[in-house]
């Protein structure tokens, strides 16, 4: 079709001197914010809202959109190194990436999310280019009960992480599920756990509770037992090798792949995000990986996959936005908004009205990976060299930077108190060993599932039977069914197969 | 809480004042303030924060005040904000708040100690109409079939939405009082805002859709969404009324400003000139035109009776729905 024409002068647009300077600004900006814990995309480009009203609408898009997937580049960073994601997405990240940091893996472990992220980007936005309609089709079929289900399977990839005891892994799981319901109920109106607290009716950020067990929890703990561990501080030194070895990339490829396959579909989907995919990318990563065993002490898989699931999903979501004018995402809501203050109402018949806008985005999108993938591979080395610093150093400037970030959040001193109450949390669960992964896991996973789960009671006025009658819901009950019950018997195969 | 940028504006509205004060008693008409404090008791690019960047967008450019600073205190529909204003701004006669009937319900739903009769009323500024739509392929051709296939059983027919308790929710509960069903029965889906709701009814998985007209009225004029009738007093881009098909509501998510705690009607007199002047300029009217907001201008006395009356219509209708005691 008229498509590839279409592309070409989309990129004519993006390609003029101006419309590059804003893609430029937008995926430095991006990198930025996504460095930064607690200040995400969708906060940034509500405030710079108000330039709409001085540059021309195509370059602010541009510049929109350069911050939203710069973000994903940007959080794995401070994931991988501090072990402090910037975003929720790249929460995942932190668990392989950072404990390839500790064993002197860093540059390997940024480098696969570079070129993980640029890879995924670039499949999602040829995705955006060529599969626009089937996508949207295939994602508004997901009605409550579908979303439900997929909850279920999501849920599935906790086992993936719950470390040595499933009792303390399950219990880490329901104090997040826990964090996750306080606040104002959305089908009822209610408070929930809130403590008469004004500031906790909208919920508490995951952002604070995962920098706050984290990054906080980490460096009281070093606090507290630096001296009971010798030779501790020599943890990051950097080892052998810089960059990517052979079986480095030969491991990342296909998780890079894999997880773009999953992050595009499902950011596509209302509220599908871009967490719910990094979770499902690691969980198969885990189980397909030729070495399972490095799992939680640092798989290059790990990464690859999950970062490449966030930056595809953060091309999903504009599937929706640009075919119908669909806001799936909070950031995708806010740049919504941001065409009406040009008097563009997106809607249906935005990519035939506006096709230079449109086309001139997205093609600024694949100039805009090039110009990520330029932008972080050389930074790198530097960032690598910032882990020679002396870890108490390290860790003040963790502390200062995850107390700067989660006050720019909201501006709340109640987010601080939550930020190091969190961080007390952490360190105890360090101590007594609980791991802190489903806590977030729950904590995201949890609501949704709720809310979808009622959603869909609601519409078939109680009648369970819905998850199983509607196919896809089905479909994915069955699958999570055999992603639980599946490795036993795949191992009892395999195990005789092999002869182990 | 007090935050860097309230304390920037304060010490600039201090600044003012001290200029003023040499020259001695002036009169209250002559004290217009050089700059503006928007409280926004909202996230920004929220509908509040739109309206705020439109009020500043407006003022900077007709020339009625050369600075604007924003402030933002988001949560629970403005139940977080509301007690920080009254707070922080108490007397100030440069302090803006920008609310609307969300806030109304919100305050209602949350039992919160503070009401909207603490604050001053400056004016109403913005009115979007809410609308009802099917799926294109939905059998429903009109109000009277959705309303015949309410009244024959409640739970069948599913209302998908914002969050509980606001406009759209609220609406739900107005009809179903109107033609005679208990508005508890009123088988209600939230969704986290108007985008979502969309695409649960672009995917037919609900019965209906209740929203704002502007965020449907796209998908209405490209026929992927059936409008079936809107919420205002007269038809609004050829969809009939819900009055002109026999359900008597009528219902405008309004929005609008007001001022600090304690002012004074002086200074309150200021403010409602300032905005006045405003509304009347050409920015703000074409600002109106752009965003698809009715300019349902009403200011002082008449704001606040108007206001009054909306706290006592939706303290009933959240008490219809169960959400209040």
């Amino acid at each position: 079709m008229d498509t590839l024409a279409q592309l070409a002068s989309g990129f004519a647009v993006a390609l003029t001197p101006v419309n590059l300077m804003w893609c430029l600004v937008g995926v430095t900006v991006g990198t930025a914010i996504g460095v930064l814990p607690g200040v995400g995309p969708a906060l940034t480009i509500a405030l710079l809202l108000p330039l709409t009203y001085k540059v021309d609408a195509t370059s602010a898009f541009i510049l929109f959109a350069g911050i939203y997937y710069g973000a994903m580049y940007g959080g794995s960073t401070t994931s991988i190194l501090m072990n402090t994601p910037g975003e929720t997405a790249t929460i995942v990240t932190s668990l392989e990436g950072n404990k390839m940091a500790r064993r002197g893996r860093a540059g390997a472990a940024l480098a696969t999310a570079a070129i993980g992220s640029f890879v995924a980007g670039t499949i999602g936005t040829i995705g955006v280019t060529f599969l626009a309609e089937p996508v949207v089709n295939f994602a508004l079929r997901f009605g409550p009960a579908e979303f439900f289900s997929l909850m279920v399977l999501a849920f599935v990839t906790v086992s993936a992480v719950l470390g040595n005891s499933a009792v303390r892994g399950l219990t880490s799981l329901a104090v997040g599920i826990f964090l996750g319901l306080i606040g104002i109920d959305l089908q009822t109106g209610q408070p929930r756990f809130t403590f008469g607290l004004t500031e906790l009716l909208d919920g508490i950020n995951v952002v604070v509770v995962a920098v706050g067990l984290f990054a906080v929890g980490e460096t009281l703990y070093l606090a507290c037992f630096r001296q009971q561990r010798p030779g501790s501080g020599d943890v990051m030194a950097v080892a052998d090798s810089l960059w990517m070895t052979r079986e480095d990339w030969a491991r990342s490829w296909k998780a890079w792949l894999r997880g773009a396959l999953i992050g595009f579909p499902i950011g596509a989907m209302p509220a599908g995000g871009a967490e719910v995919p990094t979770f499902l990318s690691y969980f198969i990563e885990k189980r397909l990986s030729v070495k399972p065993e490095e799992f939680g002490h640092g798989a290059i898989e790990g990464v690859a996959g999950p970062e490449a699931a966030n930056n595809a999903s953060t091309a999903g979501v504009l599937v929706p936005m640009l075919a119908l004018g669909l806001p799936t995402s909070a950031t995708a809501a806010i740049m919504l908004s941001a065409f009406q203050s040009y008097g563009i109402n997106p809607g249906p018949t935005l990519l035939t009205q506006q096709s230079s806008l449109v086309w001139g985005l997205i093609a600024s999108m694949y100039i805009g990976n090039v110009m990520l993938l330029v932008l972080n591979l050389p930074l790198v080395g530097l960032w690598v060299k910032m882990l020679k610093t002396p870890e108490p150093l390290l860790y003040a400037g963790i502390l200062v930077f995850a107390t700067i970030g989660t006050y720019g959040i909201s501006q709340s001193p109640v987010d601080l108190v939550l930020l190091y109450v969190m961080g007390l949390m952490g360190l105890c669960m360090r101590i007594f060993d609980f791991p802190s992964a489903p806590v977030i896991i729950g904590m995201i996973l949890g609501p949704l599932a709720e809310q979808e789960f009622r959603r869909a009671l609601q519409i078939s006025q109680g009648d369970l039977l819905i998850f199983l009658q509607k196919p896809l819901s089905l479909a994915l009950l069955l699958v999570a069914a055999a992603a639980v019950l599946g490795p036993a018997a795949w191992r009892v195969a395999r195990g005789g197969r092999e002869a182990r | 809480m007090i935050s860097r940028r309230s304390v920037v504006g304060t010490g600039l509205a201090a600044a003012a004042a001290a200029r003023l004060g040499p020259l001695g008693v002036r009169s209250a008409s002559a004290q217009t303030p050089a700059s503006l404090q928007m409280f926004i008791p909202a996230a920004p690019g929220g509908g509040w924060d739109q309206t705020g960047r439109a009020i500043e967008l407006a003022m900077r450019g007709d020339g009625i005040v050369k600075e604007l600073k924003f402030e933002y205190a988001p949560g629970a529909g403005g139940a977080v904000g509301l007690p920080r204003f009254l707070a922080a701004k108490k007397g100030q006669g440069d302090a803006l708040l920008v609310a609307g009937m969300v806030m109304v319900g919100a305050l209602v739903a949350n039992k919160s100690p503070v009401s909207m009769r603490d604050i001053t009323p400056i004016a109403r500024l913005t009115g979007e109409y809410e609308v009802i739509v099917v799926n294109e392929a939905s059998p429903l051709k009109s109000m009277q079939d959705l309303v015949a296939m309410f009244k024959a059983d409640p739970g069948k027919v599913s209302w998908a939405g914002g969050s509980a308790g606001g406009t759209d929710h609220i609406l739900a509960g107005m009809i179903a009082k109107a033609v005679g069903v208990d508005a508890k029965r009123v088988s209600y889906v939230a969704y986290a805002g108007g985008g979502p709701a969309q695409a649960a009814l672009l995917g037919n998985q609900v019965t209906c859709g209740i929203s704002g007209l502007g965020e449907f009225s796209e998908q209405i004029k490209a026929g992927k969404l059936r409008a079936l009738a809107v919420s205002s007093g007269e038809p609004q881009e050829g969809i009939p009324t819900l009055k002109a098909q026999g359900v008597d509501v009528e219902l405008a998510n309004w929005r609008g400003v007001f001022g600090a705690p304690g002012i004074g009607a002086q200074k309150q007199a200021v403010l409602i000139a300032l905005v006045e002047k405003m509304v009347q300029g050409p920015t703000w009217q074409a600002e109106l035109k752009k965003r698809d907001w009715a300019g349902i201008f009403l200011a002082g006395a008449e704001y606040a009776k108007f206001v009054d009356a909306e706290i006592e219509r939706i303290t009933g209708i959240l008490k219809d729905l169960g959400l209040a005691t």
